[in-house]
């Protein structure tokens, strides 16, 4: 905002030396505020460098042909081996079982809110969902471990204690209101006359949901779905607490696991010294982490602001 | 003639009860969400209230869970809490001014703006790993409240942003176009008008966003906070322990004790925050008050 330049007229009123004070203290209050903006970039900087060096590192003693084929993940036992199949396995199992939980739970509850729900009952259920977004998740972590694991165990007697099952799901209990607030975001978004419209058919509030609201804020559901299994997939105390520590190339959730943030949590519990090979796989495990959510909310985003286009 | 209108009414029967159903079942996904946080608050004060009491406030951890408390793990919450707040609410906020009221629209702040969005999805456990690298190792700060508090300002930060912004942009532009047309510099509006007017916002903002810090785990872990600690950190360059990370070891114990101190312990953590959300809450509703004057 350029205003200032036209205001410059009404100076002549004041003495020089003052104009001229004001002006330095505008530029370094300028120069002050532009520092901050410049903390968030470097903040991105630092992220990748200190990924990247000790990654480069890590690659330098474990071929990276190893680290995407060999199917087993033992650097903390006395026979290493570096593949990261299966923690990628691990994660890939909380986020489905986490997903099936939470996207058709999370849209049907958007779809309660923005279709079916009076206001005075809206009114209650939103903040009531926000309470379980900002629940902590080593919370959730003890309510899967203490709570949801043995009550599991009652109905599958021959699942382990620690399992992926039981932490999907707490996972997904955890990104319902994400889910269901971005998308009630979307779908409210829809213009009221597509609505009216469709009532004015004859058509029922289920008809108008799924025939003409939900296809209309469909990319911004999809971008809600991407978002929220991105914080799936960097989800880290449910999955250490209540699915085990065990890296296995399975698919079956009954069985204790291991997921990447998991590992990455377990390895910096014990004191591995600097410069270490087991150190360094703590930045390559982070690294995939990252690239990973990182493009997952770049796609998240591009949806999203494709779908703001279309009703702007 | 006949024959079409009850095939008609059939249909039209058929619809209204798919809308029942539907309605049935929307509420019970809805209602699912809201009997998970009835579950696990029930569990959490079953099992945790009974420990609760005031020398387990006052207590440091112990192998005997009937001496066991949290006096250096709220401790060293407070600590990182209010470092942090002391470092991510000015900065966030001058990041917000600035990006709201001063920067150009070009690609770099295009840039920024894209770069912001992705940072508050980097997940916490990434900031950890930022955190080791740059404020343990590089800066050899070490395990210390200090570097605990640096990493969790990285980590609110962009939410600090997003939410400053948001209230900053709700001030009308017609305030701040007459405040200039009267000969006020950009700063002196920014000063006089919009801080005051967005500062409501920005507080509430401010306090929920760092609510969020007082619940991450990992990243600590990540920088090494303890997990026993028999002491009570003095300044910003002690070793130190919070109530997440002292939770976190309280329920990875297969006694039963442990698991319900680590419940008191929740129950302690859930009123921290909860009393952080009345605060922003009772914060709004009084600058609402007063500007209704």
């Amino acid at each position: 905002m350029n205003v200032t330049e036209e205001v410059r007229s009404v100076e002549f009123e004041l003495p020089a030396a003052k104009v001229r004070m004001r002006k330095i203290k505008e530029r370094l209050i300028y120069s002050a505020l532009l520092g901050c903006v410049l903390i968030s970039v470097l903040t991105t900087v630092g992220i990748i460098l200190s990924l990247i060096t000790e990654t480069f590192s890590f690659f330098q003693e474990v071929p990276l042909g190893q680290f995407l084929t060999d199917t087993r993940w033992t650097p903390l036992f006395a026979d290493k081996h570096f593949g990261i199949m299966p923690l990628v396995a691990g994660t890939l199992i909380i986020l489905v079982g986490a997903s099936l939980v939470a996207l058709p739970i999370g849209l049907a509850s958007a779809l309660y809110l923005s279709t079916y729900a009076k206001p005075g009952v809206r009114k209650v259920v939103k903040p009531l969902l926000e309470v379980l977004a900002g629940i902590p998740t080593v919370v959730y972590g003890y309510f899967a471990l203490t709570f949801v694991t043995p009550l599991l165990r009652t109905f599958i007697p021959d699942m382990s204690i620690f399992n992926a099952l039981s932490a999907s799901i707490v996972v997904g209990i955890m990104i319902i209101p994400m889910v269901s607030s971005l998308s009630e975001d979307a779908l409210v978004a829809v213009p009221h006359s597509l609505r009216e419209a469709g009532f004015a058919l004859g058509a029922t509030k289920f008809e108008v949901a799924t025939k003409i609201v939900l296809p209309a804020g469909l990319s911004g559901v999809i971008a809600s779905f991407i978002l929220a299994i991105s914080r799936a997939i960097g989800e880290t105390m449910i999955v250490t607490l209540a699915a085990g520590s065990t890296p296995k190339l399975t698919l079956n959730p009954l069985e204790s696991i291991q997921t990447m943030t998991a590992y990455i949590v377990q390895v910096s519990m014990g004191d591995t010294p600097h410069g270490t090979i087991v150190y360094k796989t703590i930045f390559a495990v982070g690294m995939l982490l990252f690239l990973i959510t990182l493009a997952m909310n770049i796609i998240g985003q591009m949806v999203t602001r494709r779908y703001r286009e279309v009703y702007e | 003639m006949e024959e079409e209108s009850v095939a008609l009414q059939r249909r039209s029967k058929r619809r209204a009860t798919l809308d029942v159903a539907f309605h049935g079942l929307v509420l019970m996904a809805t209602a699912f969400a809201l009997i998970a946080l009835a579950v696990l608050m029930f569990d959490v004060f079953r099992k945790g209230l009974g420990w609760l009491d005031f020398q387990f406030l006052v207590s440091f951890p112990s192998r005997i869970p009937e001496r066991a408390g949290i006096y250096s793990s709220l401790t060293g919450t407070l600590w990182v809490t209010a470092i942090t707040a002391l470092f991510a609410f000015p900065i966030g906020v001058a990041t917000a001014i600035f990006l709201e009221e001063y920067a150009p629209k070009n690609r770099l702040m295009n840039f920024i703006d894209i770069n912001i969005a992705n940072l508050a999805g980097v997940p916490s456990i990434v900031y950890g790993i930022l955190g080791l690298a740059i404020f343990v190792r590089g800066m050899m700060l070490g395990r210390t409240v200090l570097a605990g508090a640096l990493t969790m300002t990285l980590l609110v930060l962009p939410i600090m942003i997003i939410t400053s912004r948001e209230a900053i942009r709700s001030v009308p532009s017609s305030l701040r176009l007459a405040f200039l047309a009267m000969g006020a510099t950009q700063w002196q509006t920014i000063r006089h008008i919009v801080l005051p007017a967005s500062l409501s916002g920005i507080f509430t903002g401010s306090i929920l966003t760092v609510s969020r810090a007082i619940g991450e785990t990992a990243p600590l872990i990540l920088i090494g906070a303890l997990s026993f600690v028999a002491f009570v950190p003095r300044s910003p360059l002690d070793e130190f322990t919070v109530l997440p990370i002292q939770i976190f070891s309280w329920v990875s114990r297969p006694q039963a004790e442990f698991s319900n101190l680590a419940a008191a312990a929740i129950i302690v953590l859930l009123i921290v925050l909860l009393s952080m959300n009345a605060v922003s809450v009772w914060l709004r509703l009084r600058f609402e008050k007063r500007n209704s004057k």
